[in-house]
C-alpha cells in the first residue's frame, strides 16, 4: 500500500518535472537560442562587424551611463523608503507604498508621455528650463537629450530595490531597532549594524534586478530619444537595425541583441551565485 | 558621531550628485569645433541618407575646410514631425509629406514659405506607389481593385503614423475616383473594402515591408516605389514590383529648422545641405537608391528603372494637403469612417 | 494599538529623514512627470474625455489587453504553481539551472524577447513553420500577443509563491493525505488556500505588467485594428505620433488608474499577508 503510493508519487513528480522543463525550454530557452543562432547566422566575421560600428559602441556607452546612474539614485532611494515603511507606522502608507510601485506597472510608453509633456517643447517645465539656461549661459537639455534617457532610466526601474527590501524587513519586525534605539544607538547606527545585515542579499538582488531593467528599458526611452549615435540605447540601436529591414540589419540587430543576452545571461548567474551565498549563510527570506 | 555624520552626508551627497549629473552631463558643447546637423527624416530614407550624409560630409569639408557631421533620426514621418515639435533639436527635415512639415510650421519652428525656399517646392525627389507581390504573382494582382478581392491579404502601414501610407491610401481613393465617377459613397465602400484585406499595419513603411519581406506575412504590399525597388535588389527572385494603372506622385518634403537651426548656429550648413540634394551627384545618387530625381534630365537617365507611363495624380488634385488630410487623416476623417466602422 | 503607533514612531529615529528624501524623490522623479499628463487631460471637458476614450479603436485595444493580459496571467499561474512546486519540492539535476532561468524574462530586454518571439513563431521561424504547416499562425495574431505576456509575466507568479511553498510544511499534506485525501483534494484543500495570497499578488503582478507592456508586443502582435491586436500602449504611441495629444493623455490617465489600482490591491494582500506570516 505504501509503495503503492509512493510510486505514485514518484511518478506525478516526473510527470511535473518533464512539464515544467518542457514549457521552460520552449518559451524560455528556445528564445535565448534563437537570438544566438540568428547573429551567428551570417558567420562570425559578421557578428564582430556588426558589433564594431560606430552606433553599436555609442550605445552601449549610454546604455551604461544611464544604468549607473539610475541603480545609484534607485539604491538609495530603495534603502530609504524601505526604513520609512517598514519601521514606522503612519496615515496613508498604504497608497505610499502603492504610489513607489506605480512605475512597475505603469507602460513605460506613458512614462515616456509623461516626461515629454513634463520636460518637452511644449511641456510645462520648459520655459523655466529656458529661463535657467539663458540666466546661466548654459544649454540645459532634458528631453531628446541623454538626461531625459537617464531620467525615463530611473523612471521605470523606481521601485525594484525597495520592491526586494520591504518584504525583507517587514518579516523583521521593528523589534531589534526599538531596542537599539532605547540603548541610545543613533539612527545610521542601527540601520548599519542590525537592519544592513538583514537586507544585504536582497539589496544586492533589488540592485540586480535594477540593473537588468535599466539595461533593457525600450518603451519609454523609445519616446525621448531620435537621435542615432548620439542619445541612442543598445534597445533602441537594436530597433533601428531590426526596422532597417534587410536580412543583414537584422541579423546584426540579432547580433546587437546577443550582447543583452549575454548581459542578462551574466545577471542571473550572479544572482544565484548571491542566492547560494546567501542560503549557505543563512535561509532563503528567513532572517 | 562625527562619523556617522559623515556617512549620512556622504550618502546625501551620492544621490544628489547622481541626479546634477543626470541634469548637467551634456551641457558641455562641441569642443572641437566640429559642427553637427541633425537630420529628422522618415522610414525608408534610411540607406539614401547614409550615403548621401557620407558624399555632403567630403563636400562641406572640401568646400568650406571645416569637419562636418549629419546626425541621422529615422521614424514614421508622423511621429519624427512630432518629435521635432516637443523638442528634439534637428537642423532640418526630411519628410515624407509637406503636411508634416506644415505641422512644425504650425508648432512655430520653421518660418512660413518654407515650401518655396527650396527648387521643385522643395521636394528634391519624389516617388509614387506600387505594389510589391510574391514571385510568381498567385493572386494576379494587376490593379488596385484586385486588392479587394476576397482571400488577397495586404500589407500596408498606418496612415495615422506613416506618411507612405498615406500617400497609399490617396493612391488608392484617387483610382477609386476615375472607377466610380466621383460618387462618395462607392468610393468609401471601396476603400472600406480594401481596408478590410490588410491584415498587419505597421506604424510606419519601413516596419511593413520588414512584415512584408522578412516575416512573409500578406500577399501584396502597398509601398514606395523606392521600397519595393530596394526589395527587388536584395531579393532579386523572389518579388516582383507591380504597377498600377494609375498612382500619386508622393512629393517628399524638406525644409530647415529655423528656430532649432538659429540656436545651433548651423542655418548655413542646413541650407548647404539641402542645397547639394539638387546637385547632378546628388541627383544621381537619388537615382541609383530608387527615388525619382527631380532633375528631369537625370529621371530619363534611370527611366529603365522607374515605369513612368503610370497615370500620376499629385496632392493638387486634392486641394492640396492641408485640406487632404483635414477631409481624410483627422480624426474623424475617411480614414475614421472606412476603418473603424 | 494606538500606543504601539507612538512608540514605534518616536522610539526608532529618522522618521522625518527618511519621509522627506522619499517624499522628494518620488515627487521629482514619478509623480511631478506624471501630474504633467494629468493636468494635460485635465483641461479635456468630461464629454470630450469619454468621447476619446470610448472611440472603437481604443475600446477594442483595451479589451485587447486586459483580455490577453488576463489569460496569460492565468496561464501563468498554472504553470507558476507547477514550477514553483518542482523547483520547492523536488530534487533533480539542472534544478539550480532551471531555478535561475525563470528570471531571464525579467533580465532580457523587452526589444530583444519581441524580435525574437516575433522571429520564432512568424511564418519563416523555427517554431512558426510547422505550426503554420498544421494551419496555426501564431505571429500576428492574438495568440502571439499572449505567448509575449506569458514570458514576461511568468517570473512574477513563480517568484511570488516560491517562498510561501518553502515556508510551507509538507506535514500538513502528509496528514491530510493519510488521513485519506486523494492527491488532488489534498493540493486543493490544503496546499492551494496557504498559497492564495501569494498567487493573487504573482497573478496581480503578471496581469499589471502585461497591461503595460510595450517592447516584447509590438513585433509580434501585428498591430491591426481589424484583427484587434492593439494593445493600449500602441495606440498610445499611435496617437502620440499622430500629435493627438488630447488623445493620448486620455488613455495614459486610464491605463494610470487601473495601474494604482491593481498595485494598491496587491499591496494590501501583500501586507495581509506578511501579517499572517507574523503572527502564526
Amino acid at each position: 500500500m505504501k509503495s503503492n503510493r509512493k510510486s505514485g508519487s514518484q511518478g506525478i513528480k516526473w510527470v511535473l518535472i518533464s512539464v515544467s522543463v518542457l514549457f521552460m525550454a520552449i518559451m524560455l530557452v528556445l528564445p535565448l537560442v534563437s537570438v544566438i543562432v540568428n547573429s551567428l547566422s551570417l558567420g562570425i566575421p559578421f557578428y564582430l562587424k556588426s558589433l564594431h560600428t560606430e552606433y553599436t559602441l555609442s550605445a552601449l556607452m549610454v546604455t551604461l551611463l544611464a544604468a549607473v546612474i539610475a541603480v545609484l539614485v534607485n539604491t538609495f532611494f530603495g534603502i530609504v523608503a524601505a526604513w520609512l515603511i517598514t519601521k514606522f507606522s503612519f496615515k496613508g502608507k498604504q497608497t505610499l507604498a502603492a504610489l513607489i510601485d506605480i512605475p512597475f506597472s505603469i507602460s513605460p510608453v506613458i512614462a515616456g508621455l509623461a516626461f515629454l509633456m513634463t520636460f518637452g517643447r511644449l511641456g510645462w517645465a520648459n520655459s523655466y528650463i529656458n529661463q535657467i539656461n539663458q540666466l546661466f549661459g548654459v544649454d540645459i537639455k532634458i528631453v531628446f537629450a541623454l538626461p531625459g534617457v537617464v531620467l525615463a532610466t530611473i523612471f521605470v526601474t523606481f521601485p525594484f530595490v525597495s520592491r526586494e527590501i520591504i518584504p525583507v524587513l517587514h518579516a523583521q519586525g521593528t523589534d531589534e531597532e526599538e531596542a537599539a534605539a532605547l540603548m541610545g544607538a543613533s539612527g545610521f547606527y542601527i540601520f548599519r549594524k542590525i537592519t544592513f545585515p538583514h537586507i544585504k542579499w536582497a539589496l544586492l538582488y533589488g540592485v540586480i534586478l535594477c540593473t537588468a531593467r535599466a539595461l533593457g528599458e525600450f518603451g519609454a526611452v523609445n519616446a525621448l530619444s531620435k537621435a542615432r549615435g548620439k542619445t541612442f540605447t543598445l534597445p533602441l540601436e537594436i530597433d533601428a537595425l531590426y526596422l532597417a529591414g534587410s536580412s543583414d540589419s537584422i541579423t546584426a540587430a540579432f547580433a546587437v541583441s546577443s550582447i543583452l543576452v549575454i548581459m542578462a545571461v551574466t545577471v542571473i548567474v550572479a544572482r544565484n551565485i548571491l542566492e547560494y551565498q546567501a542560503g549557505k549563510k543563512q535561509g532563503r527570506y528567513e532572517s | 558621531m562625527k562619523k556617522r555624520r559623515r556617512w549620512v552626508f556622504l550618502f546625501l551627497l551620492f544621490g544628489t550628485l547622481s541626479l546634477l549629473m543626470a541634469c548637467a552631463k551634456p551641457t558641455v558643447k562641441q569642443a572641437d569645433g566640429k559642427l553637427t546637423i541633425t537630420n529628422a527624416s522618415y522610414d525608408p530614407t534610411r540607406e539614401f541618407y547614409t550615403a548621401y550624409n557620407q558624399k555632403f560630409e567630403a563636400y562641406y569639408l572640401n568646400k568650406t575646410g571645416k569637419q562636418i557631421e549629419v546626425i541621422q533620426s529615422h521614424g514614421g514621418s508622423g511621429s519624427q514631425a512630432r518629435s521635432v515639435i516637443e523638442g528634439a533639436g534637428a537642423d532640418v527635415a526630411t519628410l515624407a509629406l509637406a503636411h508634416d512639415i506644415t505641422l512644425i510650421e504650425k508648432a512655430g519652428l520653421i518660418e512660413p514659405g518654407w515650401i518655396k525656399e527650396f527648387k521643385d517646392n522643395s521636394a528634391p525627389y519624389t516617388s509614387t506607389i506600387v505594389f510589391l507581390v510574391r514571385k510568381g504573382n498567385e493572386k494576379g494582382i494587376k490593379d488596385w481593385d484586385d486588392l479587394i478581392r476576397e482571400g488577397v491579404s495586404i500589407i500596408t502601414p498606418d496612415p495615422k503614423s506613416s506618411g507612405g501610407a498615406c500617400w497609399n491610401f490617396l493612391g488608392a481613393w484617387y483610382y477609386a475616383g476615375n472607377s466610380f465617377h466621383e460618387n462618395e459613397d462607392q468610393m468609401k465602400d471601396f476603400l472600406k473594402k480594401l481596408y478590410a484585406n490588410v491584415t498587419v499595419m505597421d506604424p510606419g513603411a519601413r516596419g511593413a515591408t520588414t512584415t512584408f519581406v522578412e516575416n512573409g506575412q500578406g500577399d501584396v504590399l502597398i509601398a514606395w516605389e523606392n521600397e519595393a525597388i530596394m526589395a527587388m535588389k536584395e531579393y532579386p527572385d523572389k518579388y516582383e514590383i507591380v504597377s498600377p494603372s494609375s498612382s500619386i506622385l508622393a512629393q517628399p518634403s524638406v525644409a530647415i529648422v529655423d528656430e532649432n537651426a538659429d540656436k545651433n548656429n548651423t542655418q548655413e550648413a542646413a541650407k548647404d545641405y539641402l542645397d547639394y540634394l539638387y546637385t547632378d551627384e546628388a541627383q544621381k545618387l537619388i537615382g541609383e537608391y530608387g527615388y525619382r530625381p527631380s532633375n528631369q534630365a537625370i529621371l530619363k537617365e534611370f527611366s529603365n528603372k522607374f515605369n513612368l507611363e503610370t497615370k500620376l495624380c499629385t496632392i493638387d488634385d486634392f486641394g492640396g494637403w492641408d485640406e487632404a488630410y483635414e477631409k481624410f487623416f483627422a480624426d474623424g476623417g475617411i480614414f475614421d469612417e472606412i476603418y473603424e466602422n | 494599538m494606538v500606543k504601539k503607533y507612538i512608540k514605534k514612531d518616536r522610539v526608532i529615529p529618522g522618521f522625518g529623514l527618511t519621509m522627506g528624501i522619499t517624499l522628494l524623490m518620488l515627487s521629482f522623479l514619478v509623480l511631478l512627470p506624471l501630474l504633467s499628463v494629468l493636468v494635460f487631460s485635465m483641461r479635456l471637458t468630461p464629454q470630450e474625455f469619454i468621447q476619446l476614450i470610448t472611440k472603437e479603436n481604443v475600446i477594442n485595444s483595451f479589451q485587447t489587453s486586459i483580455l490577453c493580459s488576463l489569460i496569460a496571467a492565468v496561464i501563468n499561474c498554472f504553470f507558476g504553481i507547477i514550477l514553483a512546486w518542482v523547483l520547492v519540492r523536488y530534487e533533480f539535476p539542472g534544478k539550480r539551472i532551471m531555478d535561475g532561468l525563470i528570471e531571464l524574462p525579467f533580465a532580457l530586454p523587452t526589444a530583444v524577447a519581441g524580435i525574437t518571439l516575433s522571429k520564432l513563431y512568424s511564418d519563416t521561424g523555427i517554431l512558426g513553420k510547422p505550426l503554420a504547416q498544421l494551419g496555426l499562425k501564431i505571429s500576428y495574431t492574438k495568440v502571439g500577443l499572449l505567448i509575449a505576456l506569458v514570458f514576461i509575466g511568468l517570473p512574477f507568479v513563480v517568484r511570488a509563491i516560491q517562498p510561501v511553498l518553502e515556508k510551507l510544511d509538507p506535514q500538513y499534506e502528509e496528514a491530510a493525505y493519510i488521513l485519506g485525501a486523494g492527491r488532488i483534494r489534498t493540493f486543493v484543500k490544503v496546499v492551494l488556500p496557504e498559497l492564495k495570497p501569494a498567487l493573487w499578488t504573482g497573478f496581480g503582478l503578471a496581469f499589471a505588467r502585461g497591461m503595460g507592456e510595450y517592447g516584447s508586443v509590438i513585433y509580434i502582435s501585428g498591430n491591426s485594428a481589424k484583427e484587434k491586436t492593439q494593445v493600449v500602449s500602441y495606440v498610445i504611441m499611435q496617437k502620440l505620433n499622430y500629435v493627438d495629444y488630447a488623445g493620448a493623455t486620455a488613455i495614459a490617465l486610464v491605463m494610470l488608474i487601473i495601474s494604482f489600482l491593481i498595485l494598491l490591491l496587491i499591496n494590501m494582500i501583500q501586507i495581509c499577508q506578511s501579517r499572517r506570516t507574523n503572527y502564526i
